[in-house]
């Protein structure tokens, strides 16, 4: 480990493959591969200081005041003491290096605890306890259940059958649900014998470490044979062990080279644009800065020439110095004097108020959801006030629109719906928490979270209806849910999609529960008998089929198929015979779509078991068929399916979150625009849009971009446009700043007259994300209320959201919740994570989490609004007092010949920003509201002034130094006017240059104390407490300097002892802080007036209402959600692309038997299984390869591509 | 996660700061506060400022310019730099009673002890009496730290300008001349005099200036400034204190004397005076100019019409934006719906 723990130093030559040997420490030592310790801090004790204060040098204001210390210390130039500069720059060093520490210091601690666990390693054939630090390349390890995996390890052997072994990769990629990985069989005969294992020499060969946590190559050597490595075979560091005994594997990756580690790659520097801004304002000062010294530098050459060489009887100029060479000293002795326009402080200041705006992000107990225990996180500290300015919204829908939880909702069953209640006039009845909900009681077998609310169809069941059991039977019988039976009666269910999850289990609680599965059986109970179907094929489910089939041998014998599917699909291949059915299920599909629900039609047929056989015979053929395989599968599918019955539909509801409506109305009321992109289906998504709020039936039009070439979608979006507005010019697109040469473009906002939607498909966008139509796609789509984006793959989310950044200057949020979002989420200038069921991976690159999507007007509104209003009135106030401060200066120059004489006192310009005007400014900042949080959600417009920039800008700095401008004249002429030639009531002289300057610095004091009062509109304790403590803080301060005793034990340091007494007890001193006091104030005060009298901002209006409501307003009125009649057809419910049906049928992931049934009933095939039992149970278990052939290629680097796009049916 | 439900860890403090609840008061720019307001304080400036105005008419000033650009002036021929040793005296006449106390000021113009080389050269360790710095000055003294390497006590620029004009003050009776006394205890500041500055203790005082050399322009050495009064030499004179306080600004004027005592305890009566001055002090050079002033005090001061004045404006100023205020609110006012 090099000295300064820069381990990235250490790859001079990089690993091409690794070579390993098992059991074989030196043979690996000589490879000189990482151990496994890790090390993720920055700093060790000796390094700290060097390096962090070559990073802190960094920083230009940190750079500049080194600088200044230099100029200072070269006596011609220096016009103050060092201590000025060093005292404001040692405690921002040390604020800042504290920081670093703490920070340092707790991943130092995790490194600890991290590295001192212990895991058994097989050192000189015996099992021993070790450190992780100490594990080494080449070693055997085992780990036991619930362990995490200690490195990146080659599973050789397993105590479970087929030396399998469960992982959970939570800490990977944030899954909960469980993976499988498999050893080879000839290392799983290893089993757990020590002595074998010991004597295991196989030889590794493999790929160099890299990032990539879903692939892996190599080869094991052993006894003479290869075998091929996989991902598979591997269990990665950060995986936790599962339902397994124990295992044993070959350290193949240790430490920092494990892919996890390979993973933790910088995550990308975010700024605000208050940051840039600020950095763009810095650069003008340091211009500003420069222009005074010259202007002063330039008047010292002329009072040189003019009055200085005349002067020269009393202030003799040294030997052979010339006015120019004086002007040139001036213009540097100027440069520091002038510094303080440049604050040190500000750097600091700001980080402090992001972070206890950050802090009380963290403490919002609004944004704590109590169901999972989860408070929101600022995982970033830097970017609140840029909360405050969010324009456009991208959200996810999946998981973050919407729960990701399916409940069953309605039915039709042969021409007759179920699931609307209704009172006794017919009416009917909204369901609401209070509804009353059917009792399952009858059937011990029931999933007790199951809800309905319609008796009539339990009563059908148990009046025995054959239609209504036909339907229950295939819900049952037609899916590739996993059943598992821990204990007697208490079913866990792992369904591939959500989906699929609520059907079975709407099955099994009408009665018709599927119980268990082998591979070629499926038993279920119904209506409390067991029985047992023979399971003679699935026909699986696909992107292009949408419908999925079995046929089931039934316990008596007869041979049905039963098939589940999009609606359109099955009516193509119904039997005439049930026509009039159709059309009666044709309303109530249109129906259930209207309510945004998701439908499946439902249909049977029995077979002719002389039929099936050959169908079977040639089903073989085709399933073994080298070429062509899937097509003629296909076709085979196709031949039987049809001629069905039509059994009826169901309606499954994709259950919105809380509050998903009320805060998308809040946040267009905000003025924020709303894009949702989604991997999910046109008709889905649509739907949701519905049902959330975002598309509206009261709108103009919904435009649907779909077309399938360059040129239709080209065309879709002229005409949006035109219909939208049809006397668009089309050269006014962009701002006139565009003209100027700038190499970005900024696109206008359209007005446009009524209300649009644009839903895209996946396939048109790519052609509309092309470089010639981006524009033309932003154009209208900015145009339009609503956008919606379905079937998008991660990357074009990541490229929307980079498409509006680039060419619009607005701030973006981005929130979602699975892998698929991060691309988003890092793209857009905040992220958002909802920290809820999908998992960590998008909270792990967020900026923000919390669980619930509603929370997300709280962070904007309120503490979005709060912190770039308090970050706002902060840096305007910080600047106007500090350029108050540097500006007297400027006047006083001309009174003092140039010389670069300071007007205040050293110790006041060493302390005025870090003592006496810290505290309330930093108070301000960080209590600062201008109306409460509910008024901030009664007036979401409030929002808007955040995004039009108006609280700071150029043009309000340039306000702030006219301001200070005139305050500094005020602050300099009036005690000069009022000093001149005055004398003490005794006599005495008070015109001397240390009266002037504590005169004028305490005017100063004064004048910016009270121009904070002003720009505080909320004044609790603290703030009043600061206030009044700084002002009493300067009096202390200034009459300790200027004591007897200080000057005594110091006498150069402390030379303006006796000023304050002498000079503060004269009226007329303050009669004149008084006055500059009120001259100061009274034209701000007046211009505030009557600005507000005559064009009063959102806030005034407000602001005005509050104090005339004086108490809370009343809550908004209860929306009531509209109930739509729609013709609009709703997406199928399958939402993923491939089917699971192999994995059934195949037994690879059978496990142990679990506990024995109590009936006696005797399975055809192996003993019963179950599945594991992890994960959510409306989840699903990827099967750990990629389910989709095209994974898009985003980001390499991050560990997106470990997980399958869980959505997004390509 | 079933069993997490009742375990509330993570759930944050519902106290009044961290939900962001401190009550506050939140004052707004209201009509019913700005306008009255601004009538108030327009009012408390009138009264102010008249009050302030009045004093400072109170307060009489007799300024006398002595530097002798004009040929016609006593002083002409002493304005002449090789001219050493000029006396010349100035006459003046007072109408009514100068009432006392009275304050002898003198001025000087142009000149600039705000400059900042003039006002870093000194070494404030020497001034509070460290003998180590008698023989070592600070080097922010220079060029006045050493002359012929022997160190200047006290060092820099600003003691070896002392202003070194002296003056006599006789009033005219019947043609006599009856001198003024004028009281030089007590002009410098108390803490100049008693904490600030210290002669070194040593005794005879004479003794810790062994071996350094007085300022150029002086003419006697820091120990002996004060013939007529030993505890009144060193560091500790009166007159040297008040000129080491330097002026803030370029024009200024400094405490000379103060008539107190004998007939003159209640002011300088109506009269002829003569003021006899010794001119040493060359101030042409610069284009500088050097005056005597009498004046005496109120409870705001000397005289300064400028604050008064400023007081008076403002407050009408105050006034008219009230009325302006008050005329803008009945017109545009705030719109209240939405």
């Amino acid at each position: 480990m090099s000295f300064f723990g820069l381990d990235c130093f250490r790859k001079e030559e990089r690993e091409l493959e690794r070579k390993l040997r098992a059991n074989d420490r030196e043979y690996n030592l000589s490879f000189r591969y990482a151990t496994n310790a890790i090390k993720t801090s920055k700093y060790n004790l000796f390094s700290f200081l060097p390096l962090n204060l070559f990073e802190q040098f960094q920083r230009i204001a940190n750079a500049y005041f080194l600088f200044l210390l230099v100029l200072q210390v070269i006596p011609q130039i220096s016009s103050l003491s060092w201590f000025t500069t060093v005292v404001p720059l040692v405690l921002v060093l040390s604020v800042t290096a504290a920081k670093d520490a703490t920070d340092d210091i707790n991943r130092h601690r995790s490194d600890n605890q991290v590295n001192n666990r212990k895991v058994q390693v097989l050192i000189d054939r015996k099992l021993r306890s070790e450190k992780w630090m100490d594990v080494q390349v080449g070693d055997i390890i085992k780990l036991e259940n619930n362990q995490f995996v200690t490195a990146d390890l080659l599973l050789l052997s397993s105590s479970e059958p087929l030396n399998l072994v469960y992982i959970e990769t939570a800490e990977l990629d944030g899954e909960t649900n469980l993976k499988v990985r498999q050893a080879l069989p000839v290392t799983g005969d290893l089993g757990d014998d020590i002595e074998k294992l010991a004597d295991f020499n196989g030889e590794v060969l493999c790929e160099p470490p890299n990032n990539r946590l879903d692939r892996f190559t190599g080869t094991l050597a052993f006894s003479g044979q290869k075998y091929p490595l996989d991902n598979e075979k591997i269990l990665l560091r950060g995986c936790t062990l599962r339902n397994t005994e124990w295992c044993f594997g070959l350290v193949l990756f240790g430490g920092p080279e494990t892919k996890l580690m390979q993973n933790c790659g910088k995550s990308t520097f975010k700024r605000t644009s208050i940051d840039r801004l600020m950095n763009v304002l810095v650069l003008c000062i340091f211009g500003f800065l420069a222009c005074m010294c010259i202007i002063l530098a330039i008047g010292n050459y002329f009072w040189e020439l003019n009055k200085g060489s005349q002067f020269t009887v009393f202030l003799p100029r040294l030997d052979g110095n010339s006015a120019a060479f004086s002007a040139f000293l001036t213009f540097w002795s100027y440069v520091i004097i002038l510094n303080t326009v440049v604050p040190i402080s500000l750097y600091v200041s700001v980080e402090i108020i992001r972070l206890g705006n950050s802090f009380y992000i963290d403490w919002d107990r609004k944004m704590y959801f109590a169901r999972n225990d989860t408070p929101a996180e600022a995982r970033t500290t830097t970017l609140n006030e840029e909360l405050g300015q969010i324009k456009y919204v991208f959200s996810d829908k999946t998981g973050t629109l919407t729960q990701n939880i399916m409940t069953f909702n309605k039915c039709s069953i042969n021409g007759k719906t179920y699931g609307d209640v209704f009172d006794y006039t017919g009416q009917r009845l909204e369901i609401t928490e209070h509804t009353e909900t059917v009792d399952f009681s009858f059937n011990p077998l029931a999933d007790p979270r199951f809800m309905f609310h319609d008796h009539a169809l339990v009563e059908a069941v148990k009046l025995e209806n054959p239609e209504v059991h036909a339907f229950f039977r295939l819900l049952a019988l037609c899916h590739t849910v996993m059943a598992e039976e821990k204990k007697e009666g208490e079913l866990f269910y792992q369904a591939q999609s959500p989906d699929e999850g609520a059907l079975v289990t709407a099955a099994r609680n009408f009665g018709f529960v599927f119980r268990s599965r082998t591979p070629d059986s499926i038993s279920i109970v119904e209506m409390g008998k067991q029985r047992s179907y023979e399971l003679l094929a699935i026909l699986d489910f696909n992107n292009v089929r949408k419908r999925m089939s079995i046929i089931v041998r039934t316990p008596e014998g007869k041979l049905s198929l039963y098939c589940k599917g999009a609606d359109t699909i099955i009516y193509e291949r119904l039997h005439q015979s049930c026509s009039k059915l159709m059309d009666v299920t044709t309303e109530h599909l249109n129906e259930f779509a209207g309510e945004g629900l998701r439908t499946l039609a439902l249909a049977y047929k029995d077979l002719d078991e002389e039929y099936f056989e050959q169908w079977k015979q040639r089903h073989h053929e085709a399933s073994t068929a080298l070429d062509d395989r899937g097509g003629k599968l296909d076709q085979l599918y196709e031949e039987i399916e049809k001629d069905l019955l039509l059994l009826g539909a169901t309606a499954i509801e994709d259950k919105l979150q809380d509050g998903v409506p009320q805060t998308i109305e809040q946040l267009s009321k905000a003025d924020i625009k709303i894009w949702v992109l989604t991997g999910d289906k046109q008709e889905t998504a649509e739907n949701i849009g519905y049902s959330c709020n975002l598309l509206r039936e009261e709108m103009n039009e919904v435009f649907i971009v779909s077309g399938n070439s360059h040129e239709d979608v080209k065309q879709e979006l002229r005409n949006a446009r035109t219909s939208m507005k049809p006397d668009a010019a089309e050269n006014s697109v962009f701002l006139p700043e565009s003209v100027s040469g700038k190499s970005v473009k900024v696109m206008a906002d359209e007005v446009v007259n009524g209300e649009y939607g644009l839903v895209i498909n996946g396939h048109s966008l790519a052609y509309a994300l092309e470089r010639s139509m981006e524009l033309e796609f932003l154009k209208t789509a900015c145009m339009c209320k609503a956008v919606i984006c379905c079937r998008v793959t991660p990357l074009q989310k990541a490229q929307v959201v980079e498409l509006v950044k680039k060419y619009k200057q607005a701030v973006t949020l981005a929130i979602g919740d699975g892998a698929n979002d991060v691309s988003m989420i890092k793209a857009a200038h905040i992220g958002v994570g909802i920290s809820g069921q999908e998992g960590m991976q998008a909270v792990l690159s967020s900026d923000y989490s919390f669980a619930q999507f509603r929370f997300l007007q709280r962070l904007l509104l309120v503490h979005g609004r709060w912190s770039y209003l308090r970050m706002c009135k902060f840096l305007r106030y910080f600047f106007y007092k500090n350029f108050t401060f540097t500006f007297v200066h400027f006047w006083y120059a001309f009174f003092c010949g140039f010389s670069a004489q300071t007007v205040y006192d050293e110790w006041f310009i060493t302390l005025y920003n870090l003592v006496y005007t810290a505290l309330p400014v930093l108070g301000m900042s960080l209590f600062e509201q201008d109306v409460n949080d509910v008024w901030s959600f009664q007036h979401p417009q409030l929002y808007v002034p955040g995004q039009l920039n108006l609280y700071f800008s150029k043009k309000a700095f340039f306000k702030c130094a006219l301001h200070s401008c005139y305050s500094s004249l005020v602050l300099f002429f009036i005690p000069y006017a009022t000093m001149q030639d005055t004398v003490r009531d005794d006599g005495k002289d008070v015109a001397d240059y240390q009266s002037f300057a504590l005169l004028t610095q305490t005017c100063l004091l004064f004048a910016v104390t009270i121009q904070l009062g002003f720009e505080m509109s909320y004044w609790t304790a603290v703030n009043t407490f600061f206030v009044l403590g700084s002002l009493a803080m300067y009096f202390a301060v200034t009459f300790t300097m200027y004591s007897n005793g200080m000057f005594l034990m110091l006498p150069s340091a402390f030379p303006f002892i006796g000023t304050a007494r002498n000079s503060l007890n004269q009226p007329n001193v303050w009669l004149t802080i008084f006055l500059t006091s009120i001259l100061c104030v009274l034209p701000v005060l007046t211009y505030r007036f009557l600005l507000i009298q005559l064009c009063p901002t959102i806030n005034d209006k407000v602001m005005f209402k509050v104090r005339q409501a004086k108490a809370s307003p009343p809550p908004p009125p209860r929306r009531t959600r509209i109930r739509r009649t729609s013709s609009r057809r709703s997406g199928y419910a399958f939402s993923h692309a491939q089917g699971y049906g192999d994995l059934v049928t195949s037994g690879r992931f059978l496990r142990r038997p679990a506990i024995s049934r109590s009936s006696g009933f005797t399975h055809a095939g192996r003993t019963t299984t179950g599945f594991s039992p992890m994960g959510r149970s409306a989840g699903y278990s990827p099967t750990g390869r990629p389910q989709n052939a095209k994974v898009p290629d985003v980001e390499v680097m991050s560990l997106q591509m470990y997980r399958t796009i869980t959505d997004a049916a390509l | 996660m079933v069993k997490q439900e009742q375990e509330l860890d993570n759930r944050p403090d519902n106290t009044a700061f961290t939900q962001q609840r401190l009550p506050a008061w939140q004052p707004m720019l209201s009509a019913g506060i700005v306008i009255p307001g601004f009538v108030l304080i327009g009012l408390a400036f009138i009264g102010i400022g008249i009050a302030l105005f009045v004093t400072s008419r109170s307060i009489q000033v007799l300024e006398i310019d002595y530097t002798g650009v004009a040929q016609d002036s006593p002083c002409y021929r002493c304005s002449d730099p090789d001219t050493k040793d000029c006396m010349c005296s100035m006459d003046f006449s007072i109408d009514t009673l100068f009432k006392g106390p009275v304050f002898f000021y003198y001025g000087l113009t142009n000149y600039f002890q705000n400059y900042r080389r003039y006002g870093a050269s000194k070494d404030a360790n020497q001034l509070s009496g460290d003998l180590k710095y008698f023989t070592n000055p600070s080097s922010d003294c220079s060029p006045y730290q050493y002359d012929n390497d022997k160190p200047i006590v006290p060092c820099g620029s600003i003691a070896n300008s002392m202003f070194n004009d002296t003056f006599k003050l006789y009033q005219i009776v019947n043609g006599t001349r009856k001198q003024v006394p004028l009281d030089g205890k007590g002009i410098a500041w108390w803490t100049d005099y008693n904490v600030k500055y210290r002669n070194p203790s040593v005794t005879p005082l004479e003794n810790a200036f062994n071996g350094t050399v007085k300022p150029v322009f002086w003419s006697r050495p820091a120990y002996k400034l004060d013939p007529t009064d030993p505890a009144n030499n060193g560091f500790i004179n009166q007159d040297f204190l008040v000129w080491m306080r330097r002026a803030a600004l370029p024009n200024f004027r400094k405490l000379y004397r103060r008539i107190t005592e004998g007939d003159y305890a209640e002011g300088l009566p109506a009269g002829n005076y003569t003021l006899e001055i010794a001119y040493n002090y060359p101030v042409l050079s610069f284009d500088g100019e050097k005056k005597v002033v009498f004046s005496n005090v109120s409870w705001m001061g000397g005289k300064n019409e400028f604050l008064g004045i400023a007081y008076l404006v403002i407050g009408s100023l105050c006034i008219v934006m009230s009325i302006v205020m008050l005329i803008v609110y009945a017109k545009f006012k705030f719109p209240e719906e939405d």
